[in-house]
């Protein structure tokens, strides 16, 4: 749709009252002049592309809180967190919690949208109860769940049961990207109910008049129109969670046995030791791991959406 | 039988989801010590939210921590809107391929991760570290592709005519951008608001790195040191009290803005 605009926009007659005497100047160049967008640009390529750039540089480094200065040491850095199994494990940790977080949060989301579509009061008011957990810290949800699911907790004692919620060196990994589909389920919601309220609503009655059951209409009209807002949800929640670092550093700390040591946690706690070069390279790995996930998913994304 | 089922599910997915949570953290925030060592959903038989709040308040340096925020947060968010506004329009406006390799660049930020290990090494360099300017900067640039990107998609969706009509009024360009293009934007700054300050307010990760301890640790920065502290690991009460506390100036800033939130990421985010 916003092709469209763009297109309609250029199609339109020069302006008829186009300032006079301005030279050969381009208009645009006159009527939306570059330096209402430089400061923006400074400030983004300063503290982040920059940084990015640095990021290629550094992991090389033996760049520490050990060193004085800073000398080129080639792949040692790589090397190390290779050998150690760490790359390995962080990688496939990452990647794991990433699709579970966006799976949990997406499906959660939908089904709250699905329920919450009319626009009654009752709804309004549960879509806010809904989206309650999206406005609490990341690092405040972490400690509720941990107060839940500690083997001490609140979940324990509502069932006369004493299981270690947190301790499972296979299990706890999907536990922690339940509690983040949780945390952000309501900002799905949000997404997924605008998407279904651009379904056109003649659509849906002619699906009617044409006998189409709910399962009917969903799979077949809802569904394919809110291709644009699965891309959007499903884009931000595997990207934004492969990011992650709160709730994990809130329930588990990366444990047990470091079965959830996500990078972020990884780089927190190395960079706590003082390895920066090393916490760096791990950077630098996530940031690879991201680029080489969210290209093929916007590009399969978006290639859906033309199809649907 | 949906017609009342829906509601009821309703009902009960929001009790067991949010609502028990949310009440094991407000009942835990009035209980003494003792009763809040292990957590369970029963109220309190000894009711002390006063004291708590008052020595999660003491303890855990929740003025200083608030403070500290407002000093971070308010203006990376102010500077993200009204830089974001002004390169949206630009980015909305003109069409070249420079353009449009410049906005590539500046929504660049909604998938690549922001480089904090090297972020830290450049603010040093510039002297930076671990002050509040250097932390204004680095949530300023990792932010400022969100808003970009919400206002890019909603100023295209706005009428040429209505600049247009100023412009033969004899408007330059500054006082378009005011006058007009900044008033029609009021939703998807609501939205681009609550987003960067729901990330930047409750954000731990990068206030880390760039402000570390000391004076100018944000509030939840304070959180993480109350509930990790040794001394406070079983402090379940003060922990509790410090998240209702940390947590209501942003559930007062959603239910102010909730209208024009919800219409902003209806005409932003999903085209």
């Amino acid at each position: 749709m916003a092709d469209t605009v763009v297109r309609t926009a250029r199609k339109q007659a020069p302006a008829p009252g186009a300032p006079k005497g301005v030279g050969r100047l381009p208009r645009a160049a006159v009527h939306h002049p570059w330096w209402f967008a430089l400061p923006a640009i400074v400030v983004f390529a300063g503290f982040f592309l920059v940084p990015n750039l640095l990021n290629f540089y550094y992991p090389f480094t033996n760049w520490s809180s050990y060193h004085s200065d800073i000398a080129f040491t080639g792949l040692d850095n790589f090397t190390t967190i290779a050998d150690d199994g760490t790359l390995v494990r962080a990688i496939r940790t990452t990647l794991l919690y990433a699709f579970l977080a966006a799976a949990f949060q997406n499906g959660f989301g939908l089904v709250l949208a699905l329920l919450l579509e009319d626009d009654t009061r009752f709804n309004r008011f549960f879509r806010a109860v809904f989206f309650l957990p999206v406005l609490i810290s990341a690092l405040a949800t972490g400690y509720a769940f941990q107060a839940l699911l500690d083997q001490d907790g609140a979940v324990n004692s509502v069932l006369g049961t004493d299981i270690p919620w947190l301790g499972s060196t296979t299990w706890t990994i999907v536990l922690v990207t339940l509690i983040h589909g949780w945390k952000w389920m309501g900002l799905s919601m949000l997404i997924y109910l605008a998407g279904l309220k651009g379904v056109p609503k003649d659509m849906l009655e002619a699906a009617r008049m044409d006998g189409a059951g709910p399962w009917r209409t969903f799979w077949s009209v809802r569904w394919p129109m809110l291709a644009p807002a699965v891309t959007f949800n499903v884009t931000t929640a595997l990207i934004g969670s492969m990011n992650t670092f709160d709730i994990v550093q809130a329930t588990t700390g990366g444990g047990p046995a470091a079965s959830t040591e996500v990078f972020n946690i990884y780089m927190f706690r190395i960079f706590g030791q003082g390895l920066y070069a090393q916490a760096s390279a791990m950077s630098l790995v996530l940031f690879l791991v991201v680029v080489a996930v969210a290209i093929p998913l916007v590009v399969g994304l978006r290639r859906r959406e033309q199809l649907l | 039988m949906w017609r009342y089922g829906r509601p009821g599910l309703v009902v009960l997915l929001a009790g067991l989801a949010v609502g028990v949570p949310l009440w094991l953290v407000l009942v835990t925030s009035a209980k003494p010590q003792a009763e809040a060592i292990k957590p369970n959903l029963d109220l309190p038989e000894q009711w002390q939210p006063g004291s708590n709040y008052a020595d999660a308040v003491a303890q855990g340096e929740m003025l200083r921590g608030l403070l500290n925020s407002l000093l971070v947060v308010v203006p990376s968010v102010v500077l993200v809107l009204i830089l974001g506004a002004g390169a949206a329009w630009v980015f909305a406006r003109r069409k070249s391929k420079l353009v449009a390799a410049a906005y590539a660049l500046c929504i660049s930020g909604l998938l690549l991760p922001p480089a904090v290990i090297t972020i830290v090494m450049e603010l040093r360099q510039l002297g930076l570290a671990n002050t509040r300017p250097g932390m204004i900067a680095v949530y300023t640039g990792m932010y400022l592709s969100t808003s970009i990107f919400f206002m890019t998609g909603f100023i295209r969706a706005i009428p040429m005519e209505l600049e247009e009509a100023a412009r033969i009024d004899g408007a330059k360009p500054f006082r378009i951008f005011a006058r007009i293009v900044l008033p029609l934007l009021r939703p998807v700054i609501a939205t681009a608001t609550i987003m960067v300050m729901l990330y930047a307010w409750s954000d731990i990760f990068y206030a880390f790195f760039v402000l570390g301890g000391g004076e100018r640790t944000t509030l939840p920065l304070n959180l993480y040191k109350v509930a990790s502290a040794q001394l406070y690991l079983n402090n379940w009460h003060l922990v509790f009290a410090y998240v209702v506390v940390m947590s209501l100036p942003m559930v007062a800033v959603f239910l102010v803005g909730q209208r024009k939130i919800v219409s902003g990421i209806t005409s932003g985010a999903v085209k």
